[in-house]
């Protein structure tokens, strides 16, 4: 089923694919949770993170680990042979020798496709600029499945939906279940109308909407997106609008029972701290599903099959 | 060929007897199609461009006519980004051998640049630009890469 020698972008994911993948992390948890395995003994996983990142780097590298096999780290950039202005062509040809796959984020689009067409072993895209994260996705789904469900989903997306990469791809996938999608966004910040009507084009029902309020009882998953003040030439803007997407225990009392929170974090200030208690709050287990998911991966690109 | 026979009867320039004639191109795009075949100015090929002459087909087109030098089907179609209706006439011994239009292939490698300047085929990287052809009438290119469109000013963009 799963035939793929590269992770690249969500796109290149057909619906049994990724069922494919979400049933292997399924099977896998039980060793994400920390049962003992030696499925990828002897097998070696590359971290190439030319940007900082905290979980997808971690995470990465506790996948690995838990199933038995070891890590190699690129480290900063500083005083490796890309400060003497090697080529990611040739920094991928090397390490991919001494590795049997390689995790790339980089700064900019395109990069782990480039990435892909060097490197001798398999290839998984960690975020190319402004591009793809498609393991984000991917955990996002599991998430989704695990806590919620798939089928008949309906699901808002709130916040950055302009630039946030990660919402892009969560609704091009979402397309493939048939989900009901809701965009909450201020007017600024809408997702593109290429990718609403490529969403339009597959069958899905798209809404948009500036009003949290007017979505909190009709959904099942309310996935919360940072609004990143870098975006707002004037604060008092920002402030405003920041604070209409800005969820608290009293606003989910309104929410449909069985509403679950989603966050790809870290959060500012858009989810309370106190939400965390209520029983919507589901970031913290979608930021651990993370390991399983990446886990499969890495087993079906290494490994091979699932 | 009828204007093509108009066109020689004025002598605007003068019939070629062996090479390639490129006509049909849209008024002012002569130098771009130059371009895109790799005729820069430091060029030992004679070469005659006709700019902005009426039409009968498009109200203003040019003309280009590269001296022996038989163009490759390949290099032609590539005229297609932005001279859609371009008409390649092949010359040998100064009759037509062979006349074709130009059909955009599926990649175009190396011609035009991302217009994304953030992507990595704007880099020292050891690749070539890649656009795929999404669709030819009208043209929309995107990057293999980053996956950024480009519609128009492809000639903006043209390596």
């Amino acid at each position: 089923m799963f035939m793929k020698r590269h992770v690249l972008t969500m796109r290149e994911f057909s619906r049994e694919e990724i069922d494919s993948v979400l049933d292997l992390a399924a099977s896998l948890e039980p060793y994400a949770r920390g049962q003992k395995s030696d499925m990828m003994a002897g097998k070696i996983l590359a971290l190439l993170f030319f940007e900082p990142s905290t979980r997808t780097r971690m995470s990465f590298e506790t996948a690995m680990k838990r199933l038995g096999g070891g890590v190699i780290n690129l480290g900063p950039a500083e005083g490796s042979s890309i400060s003497k202005g090697e080529s990611l062509a040739d920094t991928v040809r090397v390490i991919g020798g001494y590795a049997d796959a390689l995790v790339i984020r980089h700064p900019k689009e395109g990069s782990a496709r480039l990435a892909s067409q060097f490197s001798p072993v398999p290839v998984l895209n960690a975020g190319d600029g402004a591009g793809h994260h498609p393991t984000q996705t991917l955990l996002d789904l599991y998430t989704i499945k695990k806590e919620s469900h798939l089928e008949n989903l309906s699901i808002a997306l709130v916040g950055d939906l302009k630039y946030g990469r990660t919402v892009h791809s969560l609704a091009y996938a979402l397309s493939l279940f048939g989900a009901d999608i809701t965009l909450v966004s201020p007017a600024s910040l809408r997702m593109p109308d290429s990718i609403k009507s490529d969403l339009s084009s597959k069958g899905t029902r798209v809404r948009e909407t500036c009003d949290l309020g007017e979505v909190i009882n009709n959904v099942d998953v309310l996935y919360m997106t940072r609004i990143q003040r870098e975006r707002f030439p004037d604060p008092v803007e920002y402030n405003k609008v920041a604070s209409c997407y800005r969820i608290t225990p009293e606003f989910m009392a309104g929410a449909r029972e069985g509403l679950i929170v989603m966050h790809p974090l870290p959060r500012v200030d858009e989810i309370a701290p106190s939400v965390d208690e209520t029983p919507h709050a589901r970031y913290f287990q979608q930021s651990f599903y993370g390991v399983p998911v990446r886990m499969a991966l890495l087993k079906m690109l290494i490994s091979g099959g699932s | 060929m009828s204007e093509i026979k108009e066109e020689q009867k004025g002598l605007r320039v003068k019939p070629i007897n062996n090479g390639t004639v490129i006509d049909h191109i849209a008024g002012g795009q002569a130098l771009n199609v130059l371009k895109i075949l790799g005729i820069a100015g430091t060029t030992d090929a004679t070469v005659s461009v006709v700019m902005n002459v009426e039409s009968r087909k498009l109200c203003k087109k040019d003309i280009v006519k590269v001296e022996d030098r038989e163009l490759f089907e390949e290099e032609v179609n590539r005229i297609a980004l932005i001279a859609p209706a371009a008409s390649i006439n092949i010359i040998r011994d100064g009759k037509v051998i062979e006349k074709r239009t130009v059909d955009l292939p599926d990649e175009i490698v190396g011609v035009v640049r991302c217009q994304n300047p953030n992507c990595i085929s704007n880099t020292l990287e050891p690749i070539k630009s890649r656009m795929l052809v999404k669709t030819k009438n009208p043209v929309l290119l995107r990057c293999l890469y980053c996956e950024q469109p480009l519609t128009d000013r492809i000639a903006d963009y043209l390596i």
